[in-house]
């Protein structure tokens, strides 16, 4: 198992290296710099930013300022925001971004399950339908439209919750909403076909002749087994979650990370582009390893260390 | 069994949500056209203050600085002018009013300036603003140790202020002086007509030295550090979120602001700002620091809801003069005559902006509102073509190209001129759409042909649009210069007379006109919404934002 953990965190470190070199590049390759605005700066002043900024220097030598930055997790100071530092605009406005992606996870996961679930002990029968016409729905909208819907039904038209911002937990309902309409269909269709393939195994049919309740068989047996596909989409669902923050958060006005990286990029504001890229891959790399991890622990079959005779 | 019971539940739910859906519009709209019918009533007797005077607006994203010396946009702007003051500050008939100012003194060649500050001016925190917290807070922006004070070049009409920021020159040099704790003295480089306007602007603020020399970090949060002259202060900073002010006690005009508190929310998304306006959580959207989606202007129009006023700023069409074919004056006549104006801003921007036949917006010269041609001249368009042509020795012109950068409207507009060219004069163009920083890239490297680009005045001075093309560089993309122009800039510095000045300006124009180095499409207007008890502020054609005056009425 630790070797296994120490293996797989090289990896992780060798893809972050790539991801910071590469989006070193790309950025350096994009036209366009920091300070462009459109009332030019004269020249001299444009000059002196540069120098304060280092970028000055050869490529080489920013590069390499960079890799050893980023190793000491310090992504330096935001270009566009005079005086306030990368990792303060990380701290900050990751909080509102964990709260808002937690709560869509919980939201696809509960409901996308419970769902599927639905779906398949009622297999082509009315709840079956209801539940798949509902995963179509949340899979084919994209989730800014869904977003706008939602703020002017239940925002706007019902005024039930409010409109935008994240103050409070009413505040974050729509947004969660939003961001997991996806994942909760595709985890919804997930769950169906693998609890269909489970209820028509031998061990449901035994559960069944030996007489143990609908309950039992379903719970027990029948869950914990068809659940196990929507485990290994968690890695990807974290991405989804992720990815989706990126226009949700823009839509809703949360001051999340996703935001950020958005306006970032289209500040061209150097320093916080690399530190939100930076600060998600590790965030994402992560995630898929504790997913595996979680695999290993809910699914005796699958070891993460292969024994020696294998070999 | 209780699925099924679950469900019929659900499908009750739905069913019952889409009732109130459709129930919640029709109320919606009668409580409106009640709300309508009240204000007009109030309308025309007097209405009293309301007891809560909280303003909500959006300011769309966080500002990328309020120190004042670092500031150089629009949304930070929009919070350093509350709670910040100048020298002066513009009133809300547009003209520079002593703030800080108690009195000032012009020295006969128009050269010095001397300022008495009011003996009970003061910080937030108490302390009195002295001559030597404007001396200090405008030599720190000149310091080129600061390099992050780039607007520092508002600053260079101010003797030996260029010199110190870019050459080395020393700052004891630059010919800002505090004379004693409450006179400050000015020497500047030429007579500058619109100085009183400069010093109302955010370069121009004073800090406080005492607090900020001990803790460069003031300016970072709202606190204790934060300390600020204005009728506001900052009582909250929530980065990317909200922003609160409320009212300076210690302002020395505090009896005349009537605000208690300001709340500045982030919004970047256009419809989500415009449905919370609508739901009564802002009370003002759009213009000076924000915008109303381009789809709901029309309804919005018709519903009486848009305020229109005249800006300072130019939308055009900046015209690459190296180009082997838009090199030639006729040509470049030929397509600006070629533009119905009117129809784009009918149908594409909507916000009655003013066909631009000119370069300098009629806020500034009135007879501009005419131009120097008529709009949408298609025979005289025709006309010109021809003797371009021949002048070029072609029969008829290759694809030109139109860039302009990501944007609806920018977009729209291209197209519209696209096919105007087209019909009208039989010329293929070619749209090519570039993201921001791109585009600007390709711009400075002169690798257009045709570009959209906009301008807009700091204050009300024809200078600010004619110093655009004094030199090639800079703003100035067109690659065109003309030493009679730039004499006659020259010279305008040196006159102290106001009408002859403005008379020289308008030749330098003139010249423009007639050289045509850009087609001009129109003159922006200020589009905004405001709920109808808020009244006191202006949005002035330079795009100042003061609230100071600002209240709510009573509803």
């Amino acid at each position: 198992m630790l070797r296994y953990l120490l293996k797989r965190i090289g990896y992780i470190l060798l893809s972050l290296y790539f991801i910071v070199t590469i989006t070193f590049i790309l950025m350096k390759v994009a036209p366009g710099g920091p300070f462009a605005s459109e009332r030019r700066l004269p020249p001299k002043l444009e000059e002196q930013m540069n120098a304060a900024y280092g970028l000055n220097d050869p490529i080489h030598v920013q590069y390499f300022d960079y890799l050893l930055r980023v190793v000491k997790w310090d992504f330096g100071p935001s270009f566009k925001y005079v005086g306030q530092s990368v990792n303060d605009i990380i701290n900050r406005s990751f909080p509102y971004s964990a709260i808002l992606g937690l709560e869509s996870i919980l939201l696809a996961l509960s409901v996308g399950i419970f769902l599927g679930v639905v779906a398949a002990l009622y297999h082509n029968r009315f709840p079956d339908y209801t539940a798949m016409v509902i995963a179509v729905l949340g899979i084919s909208v994209p989730s800014f439209v869904l977003a706008a819907v939602l703020q002017y039904v239940f925002a706007f038209k019902l005024q039930l919750l409010p409109i935008a911002k994240f103050d409070s937990f009413a505040h974050s309902i729509l947004p969660a909403v939003a961001l997991a309409a996806t994942p909760l269909a595709f985890i919804a269709r997930l769950m169906r076909s693998s609890m269909l393939e489970v209820l028509n195994s031998d061990y449901i049919k035994t559960a069944k002749a030996k007489g143990l309740s609908q309950r039992v068989t379903i719970y027990r047996h029948g869950i914990r087994n068809a659940i196990l596909p929507v485990i290994s989409y968690m890695g990807p669902l974290v991405v989804a979650i992720l990815t989706g923050s990126f226009i949700i958060e823009t839509i809703f006005a949360i001051p999340g990370i996703g935001r950020e990286f958005v306006t970032s990029v289209t500040n061209r504001d150097y320093t916080v582009i690399m530190g939100t890229t930076v600060f998600y891959s590790v965030l994402f790399l992560f995630s898929i390893l504790i997913v595996d991890i979680i695999y290993s622990l809910v699914d005796p079959r699958i070891k993460l260390t292969e024994k020696e005779g294998d070999r | 069994m209780n699925f099924k019971r679950w469900l019929l539940l659900l499908s009750l739910v739905f069913t019952l949500s889409i009732f109130l859906v459709a129930c919640g519009g029709g109320s919606d709209d009668a409580d409106k056209s009640a709300d309508n019918g009240d204000t007009t009533t109030e309308d025309s007797g007097e209405a009293g203050l309301a007891a809560e005077q909280v303003l909500n607006i959006n300011i769309k994203s966080e500002p990328p600085s309020l120190h004042p010396g670092l500031s150089t946009d629009t949304t930070s702007s929009a919070v350093l002018d509350q709670v910040f003051e100048g020298l002066t500050r513009i009133n809300n008939d547009g003209e520079p009013e002593e703030a800080m100012a108690e009195s000032i003194d012009v020295s006969e060649d128009g050269l010095t300036y001397t300022f008495k500050i009011r003996e009970d001016a003061k910080w937030s925190n108490g302390d009195p603003v002295t001559a030597e917290d404007f001396e200090y807070a405008w030599k720190w922006v000149l310091d080129p140790e600061n390099a992050d004070a780039d607007y520092a070049y508002q600053l260079y009409v101010i003797k030996g202020a260029q010199d110190a920021k870019e050459n080395g020159g020393s700052l004891d040099d630059v010919g800002i002086r505090a004379e004693d704790e409450k006179t400050l003295v000015v020497e500047l480089e030429q007579p500058t007509q619109y100085f009183l306007e400069l010093t109302a602007f955010k370069t121009f603020y004073p800090v406080n030295k005492n607090v900020v020399s001990q803790n460069p970090e003031w300016h970072l949060e709202a606190g204790e550090d934060y300390v600020t002259n204005g009728p506001f202060k900052l009582v909250s900073w929530e980065h990317n979120d909200k922003i609160v002010l409320e009212k300076n006690e210690q302002y020395w005009d505090a009896e005349n602001v009537k605000l208690e508190q300001i709340v500045m929310h982030m919004i970047g998304d256009e419809s989500t700002a415009l449905q919370m306006y609508e739901n009564g959580e802002l009370d003002w959207i759009g213009s000076p620091v924000d915008s109303i989606p381009l789809a709901a202007m029309q309804s919005m129009k018709d519903a009486g809801e848009l305020n229109i006023s005249d800006q300072a700023a130019l939308y055009y069409y900046t015209v690459n003069n190296d180009h082997e074919i838009l090199g030639n004056v006729n040509i470049r006549k030929a397509l600006a005559h070629a533009i119905d104006r009117q129809a784009i801003i009918d149908n594409i921007t909507q916000g009655e902006q003013k066909p631009a036949m000119a370069l300098v917006p009629p806020s500034m010269f009135p007879e501009n509102e005419q131009g120097y041609f008529p709009d949408n001249d298609v025979e005289k368009a025709k006309e010109y073509l021809e003797k371009g042509l021949e002048e070029l020795g072609l029969d008829s012109l290759p694809k030109l190209s139109i860039s302009y950068n990501t944007n609806e409207a920018h977009a729209a507009i291209a197209q519209a001129v696209q096919d105007m060219w087209k019909k009208n004069l039989g010329i293929d163009v070619e749209l090519k759409n570039e993201e921001w920083n791109v585009y600007l890239d390709s711009l400075g490297e002169g690798n257009y042909e045709i570009g959209r680009i906009g301008w807009v005045a700091d204050f009300n001075d024809p200078i600010n649009f004619l110093e655009i093309f004094e030199t090639v560089g800079g703003n100035n993309y067109t690659n065109w210069e003309n030493e009679e122009y730039k004499k006659l800039l020259q010279e305008s510095r040196k006159e102290f007379d106001p009408e002859k000045r403005q008379e020289i300006l308008k030749q330098a124009e003139e010249i423009f006109m007639e050289e045509l180095p850009i087609i001009p499409i129109y003159f922006y207007t200020n589009v905004y919404a405001k709920k109808d008890y808020v009244e006191g502020v202006v949005v002035h054609p330079a795009g100042a934002f003061n609230l100071k005056w600002a209240y709510i009425t009573e509803q």
